[in-house]
């Protein structure tokens, strides 16, 4: 027998189920009991960067929208800098969260976010990644937290140089993670959980 | 050597650990799970860092579900429990300014959700949903009712067991966790299906929070504790400054 390792085990996910509006997004869910939901402003003053609006629809492996998820979103300011306790690079935007959460509408399913277009934040071996946000998807029938990134499909050339998006092995799924451009600073970014559209997740 | 190349980043998920997307036994994880395989990759800086909730979000009836819903002079119906615990990483380090959001039904089962339907009366005292910061130690503490048990429709006759559902911010995205707490002795937990797309029997162990005595204040209310570990960080042979600063 050896030594024991002594960590600890992380615990165990469980789904959110239909009803995570009301712990997460009590004033979405008709209960007023905090001061307003968090998440439903990302910018808390005159932002830098450009001011962009991404929506988009959770499918299920039938196609039909889900309309019980929560989607959370996290990003780094223009500057490419996170408004994090741990950003040791500088100082970030102090008008911007870099956190999002949607509800997703109960009819339609589709989930909005007002956010700025984040700068490139540094891969571990110092390499830039292109520019991305990092979404978490969670609903009734998702036993885990569901990561994926969302990338910006006009940022050709960084997009061509992403340290992650270069590894994927099925080159032809990357789109899948490509936020499309629909406007002036308008972005749709649409989410397939299985089937032939499937959404790239992220061992996170 | 930059910034990154002395943090260790976090350690890999244990998947033996974590439950399957695809769970038939739990009817809507088939259409809702991913088929392919899920893209691996150390973390990165996007993963490693996390949203600041000061204390400052917190009201003072946030952690006291018994309470933040009722009318003035008035309390929720049922049995007055406490439930504290602490927030873990792996590697046994308190995490401090975790934020935990908890949510449940009322003492017979309803939630108070325009979705629901169950004939179980709403409690017009109660709201069901709280929140908390951990201290510096990592600790927590709120007051609630025990949720009921309630029916669900996935089998012909499911039952869920009573749980209160925890979602937990640590200080790094790759720590984001959304779980289940289940009480101590009941006969619903091995039934339930959702409690049994954890493969491992010590996983769901380790989400049933013991009736603690020496906790529970007498003729007040009893005492669940419930520890959360989240992900831990790697250290790693450069590392030359605190963990998480």
């Amino acid at each position: 027998m050896a030594q024991r390792l002594d960590y600890l085990k992380e615990s165990a996910s469980q789904t959110a189920g239909p009803y995570v509006h009301i712990g997460c997004m009590p004033n979405f869910s008709g209960i007023s009991i905090y001061g307003g939901d968090l998440g439903t402003t990302m910018k808390t003053g005159p932002v830098t960067g450009q001011e962009i609006k991404i929506t988009g629809v959770v499918h299920d492996g039938v196609g039909a929208p889900v309309r019980d998820a929560m989607i959370e979103l996290w990003q780094a300011d223009a500057a490419g800098l996170y408004p994090s306790a741990n950003e040791a690079r500088g100082n970030p935007d102090p008008n911007f969260t870099g956190f999002g959460r949607s509800p997703g509408d109960p009819v339609t399913g589709e989930f909005v976010f007002e956010t700025v277009k984040p700068g490139r934040v540094p891969f571990r071996d110092g390499r830039l990644q292109a520019p991305h946000a990092t979404l978490w998807i969670v609903a009734r029938g998702i036993n885990i937290g569901l990561h994926t990134r969302l990338y910006f499909e006009d940022e050709t050339e960084a997009n061509s140089e992403d340290p992650i998006l270069t590894r994927i092995e099925h080159q032809s799924r990357v789109p899948t993670l490509l936020a499309k451009k629909t406007g002036e600073a308008q972005y749709r970014f649409d989410i397939h959980l299985q089937g032939p559209k499937e959404t790239i997740f992220f061992d996170m | 050597m930059s910034e990154n190349s002395t943090n260790g980043g976090y350690i890999a998920r244990d998947w033996t650990r974590q439950p399957a997307a695809y769970t038939p036994g739990y009817k809507t994880t088939v259409k809702r799970s991913p088929q392919a395989a899920l893209l691996s990759f150390p973390t990165t800086l996007s993963e490693e860092t996390s949203p600041v909730f000061g204390h400052g979000i917190i009201g003072e009836l946030d952690n006291d579900l018994i309470h933040n819903f009722a009318k003035p002079g008035e309390s929720a119906i049922g049995p007055r429990i406490i439930v504290y615990g602490r927030v873990l990483d792996e590697t046994g380090r308190p995490v401090p300014g975790a934020l935990l959001e908890f949510w449940q039904a009322n003492a017979g089962g309803r939630y108070r959700h325009a979705k629901e339907g169950y004939i179980a009366p709403l409690d017009p005292n109660f709201g069901g949903c709280g929140r908390m910061i951990t201290d510096e130690n990592g600790s927590y503490e709120f007051r609630t009712i025990q949720p009921g048990p309630y029916p669900w429709p996935n089998g012909m006759n499911d039952w869920r067991p009573a749980h209160i559902h925890f979602s937990i911010f640590g200080h790094g995205f790759a720590q984001r966790l959304i779980t289940q707490m289940y009480f101590e002795g009941d006969p619903l937990i091995p039934l339930c299906p959702i409690a049994r797309v954890l493969n491992d029997q010590r996983a769901i162990d380790d989400l049933t929070a013991p009736l603690d005595m020496n906790r529970t204040v007498p003729m007040d209310a009893r005492a669940y504790k419930f520890d959360i570990v989240l992900r831990g960080r790697r250290q790693t042979y450069f590392e030359n400054r605190k963990e998480g600063l």
